[in-house]
């Protein structure tokens, strides 16, 4: 494809058009397709033309990216990187970006036996014509998904098996942040924020074509981006205890380390502007507003607020254009104010009044995922449903005893849940929601029977403050996988019998009282998927062949229950694995000196304040914010360039229509506003 | 419901009543035909929204638009003639409604018509559709002979799937009219679609049925020649519902608008 971009190339052909940049075939293969939609299930999430989704003409720009998420299309369709680098790609004047999803293997199937290749839903143009492949992993269950996409794309699943003929597949996300697992599969891998880093490749792609470079030097030059970081220009040797050695770099483009990228300001980046609106059913039926990045709560668990930092504040009328442009350009009737902790935003009351004062009367839900647990956030919850719906309010104590909350520096005590609860009952809520995780660093199963007495506690505390029988709670607990770059990536991960052996005995406890019990609902999983992802989460590449191995016999939709298989992995594992074995990468705690194996990735963080942090964990000691106390030196901000950008005091500033004039749709359609008078 | 007190988990300003309501009639076709009568339903709501157009609201813990919805061409099945009524708050020039909703919908979806209510329920107007069926890989040459053995039969049984287990559906008794299309009506189909060699084996039939509950779609349609000529189709077949109405003595469809049109404007 990019051999083919010489003088030669560029011959007029009949009567088309003169293409400026012509390249592969990549005639849409929606025709071959169409046969066989009637006979899969959910035809309609293959089929594109989403409300705000287009299509450049192929010739038209020198670079084409494929962005997939390698989910399912209705769980991927919502996704707001994707969405936000569709945007940013195509109003590239030298880009096209199209997108493309895990298929079912319905469809799948159907689509081998009649020589279909995996789609973009856009123009349904083959994936292998693409230049770049960009998969977004924002957890590890999406690696045998994109073995399954390669292979239906005809793209060779090795880096190393590929020419200039295939695309760059390149690797971003959360997941990224440990690539090694799937060091084989990717070409090159993007650290941290996504918006700047896609042009930066798409300038050195569109360079690297029209030099005719070979694949080799492409990813050498690509290695020169920041942030950008090619795996197979590495070597990784290891030690006779089975620990990793040593990570050297095999070229001289290859930096030691690869820093993150970080987007600062995000007022500059307005996206997305106008959101997909799908025909089909998504697990988000709303558009969504980013209304900052990064979080320094400093929950230890949480490997997103320890690889976004730091916070970076959208201003209240940055939001409040956002929200205003994104209703009028979907016709959406739920808005989610999104981060990592919407209530923490310093200027939250104002936005979440402003917002609630515009839209009241005009059939606009507002919500705000927040995990935090005080009054703030409930009275935030009241402004946000004054004119709308109020279903249920969740809480996120995370974990059962106060020690524990100490060691994941989850900073709350049960007397302000029972408060915070009771305030919630008492304004009219019916229903709480608490989080918690199991299999926590140093818990015990006293810990998690906690949980249980503060359920108890919860409910009776709730009656008493809504002065009725019949409020609810709902305890959902996940297991907890310990995760690259944060302070428990030392951790032993607890195994699956044990963390099963702790929720039966707490749904016991629950149901002991049965006159609390009954109005209190437990929602877990078993813990055998969450050991396969702490596999995949701090594994090194030796996991690559147990990943292709494990799709070679037949697994894929990892996050699916249906289709996740746990002897599939372990048989994997025991086939694939020399000396080490899933136990040693799961359940074995790791020592300061170990090399890890993202050690050379650089989120920012210093290490040797991770495992103070690690430490102080043990301890049960806490960790302050650092947006309200003094900086405690994590080492982003000096490492990155970066800072805390709080949005300056400020109100969402917008014409407002008066109450009395409201419609039941925040769009005022000017055709239709004339007829009105009457 | 005299006096109404907001309690608690309600709308505090719940929305305006309805003033009046638009019946649209509007196609699904190309890749939109894909979709489900559900994904047509939340498409259309966000769809009005964005549009400007004041649907009006249920009361309650949460409200939802005032759509009714007239039974839904099957996923897969395109359609020139699928319906909704939609309460609005204001009165609205059908005309701009029409224009200003299609402009917004997405590829596939378009309004055909917005005409003011009359009195009387839509659905009483409406008992039988008209589908026009493409065989892919089976001629009207094949066709021919199965039709007659159909015609020639009191009953014809397929096996329907429904919620409740497979049911007797008695395809023959639904049907009112089956017959070859033979000629090609001028239709918006993409040109380049029209493989030439496809097209020679390609038979089409014209079916009206009437709305039997469960509704005989077409897939039964061909089940039933399956059922009596023994008829395989190697494909699936393609279908388009050309219109809907009540059937009257001499066959037709009697246009379910034409009773909204003729009424004076309110």
């Amino acid at each position: 494809m990019m051999g083919a971009h010489s003088a030669a190339g560029r011959r007029v052909v009949g009567a088309r058009r003169r293409s400026r940049y012509p390249g592969s075939v990549a005639e849409s293969v929606f025709e071959s397709l169409e046969p066989l939609l009637p006979r899969v299930k959910k035809p309609v999430q293959y089929v594109g033309g989403e409300r705000n989704a287009g299509t450049k003409p192929w010739d038209a720009v020198p670079v084409r990216w494929a962005l997939c998420y390698p989910d399912a299309y209705e769980v991927g369709l919502p996704n707001q990187g994707l969405m936000i680098l569709y945007e940013v790609l195509n109003e590239r004047d030298d880009a096209l970006a199209e997108r493309t999803y895990a298929v079912w293997p319905d469809l799948a199937a159907l689509m081998r036996e009649h020589g279909v290749p995996q789609f973009t839903v856009d123009g349904h143009r083959p994936v292998g014509a693409f230049d770049v492949l960009g998969i977004s992993f924002a957890t590890e269950l999406g690696y045998t998904n994109m073995l399954s996409i390669l292979d239906l794309a005809g793209i060779p699943l090795h880096a190393a098996d590929r020419d200039t003929s295939h695309p760059i597949v390149l690797a971003g996300g959360h997941a990224a942040f440990n690539p090694e697992p799937i060091a084989d599969f990717v070409d090159i891998v993007a650290l941290g924020d996504g918006e700047e880093v896609v042009g930066e490749i798409t300038e050195v792609v569109k360079a690297a074509k029209a030099e005719g470079l070979s694949r080799r030097e492409t990813l050498e030059r690509l290695a020169g981006v920041p942030g950008v970081y090619v795996p197979g220009l590495y070597e990784v040797r290891y030690g006779d205890d089975g620990t990793i050695a040593a990570v050297t770099p095999t070229s001289t483009h290859a930096p030691e380390r690869v820093h993150k990228r970080t987007t600062s300001d995000l007022d500059d980046w307005p996206y997305p502007k106008a959101p997909l609106v799908p025909m089909a059913e998504t697990v988000h039926e709303r558009m969504s507003v980013e209304i900052f990045r990064g979080c320094t709560r400093g929950c230890r668990f949480c490997q997103a607020g320890m690889i976004t930092r730091p916070v970076r504040e959208r201003s209240p009328q940055g939001v409040g254009e956002m929200v205003e442009q994104g209703l009028q350009n979907s016709g959406y009737h739920e808005v989610g104010l999104l981060s990592l902790s919407s209530a923490d935003h310093s200027g939250i009351g104002t936005i979440a009044k402003d917002l609630a004062d515009r839209y009241e009367g005009t059939g606009t839900g507002l919500s705000l995922p927040s995990t935090r647990v005080d009054a703030f956030n409930v009275t935030l919850a009241e402004e946000l449903t004054r004119s709308g719906r109020r279903s249920g309010l969740t809480f996120a104590p995370e974990g059962g005893s106060e020690r524990l909350r100490k060691v994941i520096n989850k900073m709350v005590s049960e007397e302000e849940l029972i408060a915070t609860v009771s305030t919630a009952y008492e304004h009219g809520w019916r229903q709480v929601k608490l989080y918690f995780m199991c299999g926590l660093p140093t818990e015990t199963d006293e810990d998690v029977l906690q949980i249980a007495s503060m359920a108890h506690e919860v409910i009776r505390a709730g009656r008493k403050a809504a002065g009725r029988g019949d409020v609810r709670a709902t305890v959902s607990i996940g297991a907890f996988v310990p995760k690259p770059h944060t302070p428990f990536q030392w951790a032993a991960q607890t195994a699956p019998d044990v963390v099963d052996h702790r929720l039966r005995k707490l749904r016991e406890a629950i149901n002991s009282d049965r006159s609390l019990g009954r109005n209190i609902g437990l929602r877990y999983h078993d813990g055998q998927p969450s050991l396969i992802e702490g596999l995949l989460s701090r594994g090194d590449r030796r996991i690559g062949r147990v990943i292709e191995r494990a799709w070679r016999d037949g697994q894929q939709f990892d996050g699916w229950s249906e289709h996740f298989s746990f002897e599939r992995w372990v048989t994997a594992a025991e086939a694939a694995l020399e000396g080490v074995d899933l136990h040693w990468f799961t359940t074995r705690e790791r020592g300061a000196e170990e090399i890890l194996p993202w050690d050379h990735l650089d989120s920012g963080l210093d290490r040797g304040w991770l495992w103070d942090d690690w430490q102080d964990a043990l301890n049960s000691e806490e960790q302050d914010d650092c947006r309200w106390t003094p900086c405690f030196d994590c080492g982003v901000c000096p490492t990155m360039g970066t800072e805390i950008q709080m949005a300056p005091p400020g109100r969402v500033s917008l014409p407002i229509t008066p109450v009395e004039q409201r419609r039941s749709t925040p769009v005022r359609n000017p055709a239709l506003a004339a007829d009105r008078g009457v | 419901m005299a006096t109404r007190t907001t309690k608690a988990g309600e709308a505090a300003h719940p929305s305006a009543p309805i003033v009046e309501k638009l019946r649209m009639r509007y196609a699904k076709r190309g890749r939109a035909r894909f979709s489900s009568h559900r994904d047509i339903a939340r498409t259309m709501e966000w769809t009005l929204r964005r549009a400007g157009v004041p649907v009006a609201l249920s009361h309650g813990f949460s409200p939802h638009p005032r759509l009714s919805w007239i039974g839904a061409a099957p996923t897969g099945a395109a359609s020139d003639a699928e319906y909704v009524e939609i309460g609005v708050t204001e009165h609205l020039d059908p005309l701009v409604v029409a224009r200003e909703v299609d402009a917004v919908l997405p590829e596939g979806l378009s309004v055909i018509e917005v005409v003011p209510a009359s009195p009387g329920a839509l659905a009483d107007r409406i008992d039988a559709s008209h589908w026009e069926i493409e065989t892919p890989g089976v001629p009207d040459e094949l066709l021919a002979p199965a039709l007659a053995a159909f015609h020639a039969a009191d009953e014809v049984i397929v096996e329907r799937l429904t919620k409740n287990g497979p049911k007797p559906l008695d395809v023959r008794t639904a049907v009112a009219e089956l017959r070859l299309t033979l000629t090609r009506p001028d239709e918006p189909e993409a040109p380049e679609r029209e493989d030439r060699a496809r097209a020679a084996t390609c038979g089409r039939l014209t079916a009206v049925v009437r709305h039997t509950t469960p509704a005989a779609r077409p897939d039964d349609v061909c089940g039933a020649l399956r059922a009596v000529a023994g008829l395989e189709f190697p494909e699936p077949v393609r279908a388009t519902r050309r219109a809907q109405g009540r059937l009257d003595e001499r066959g037709e469809l009697i246009d379910p608008f034409a009773t909204d049109r003729a009424a004076p404007t309110a």
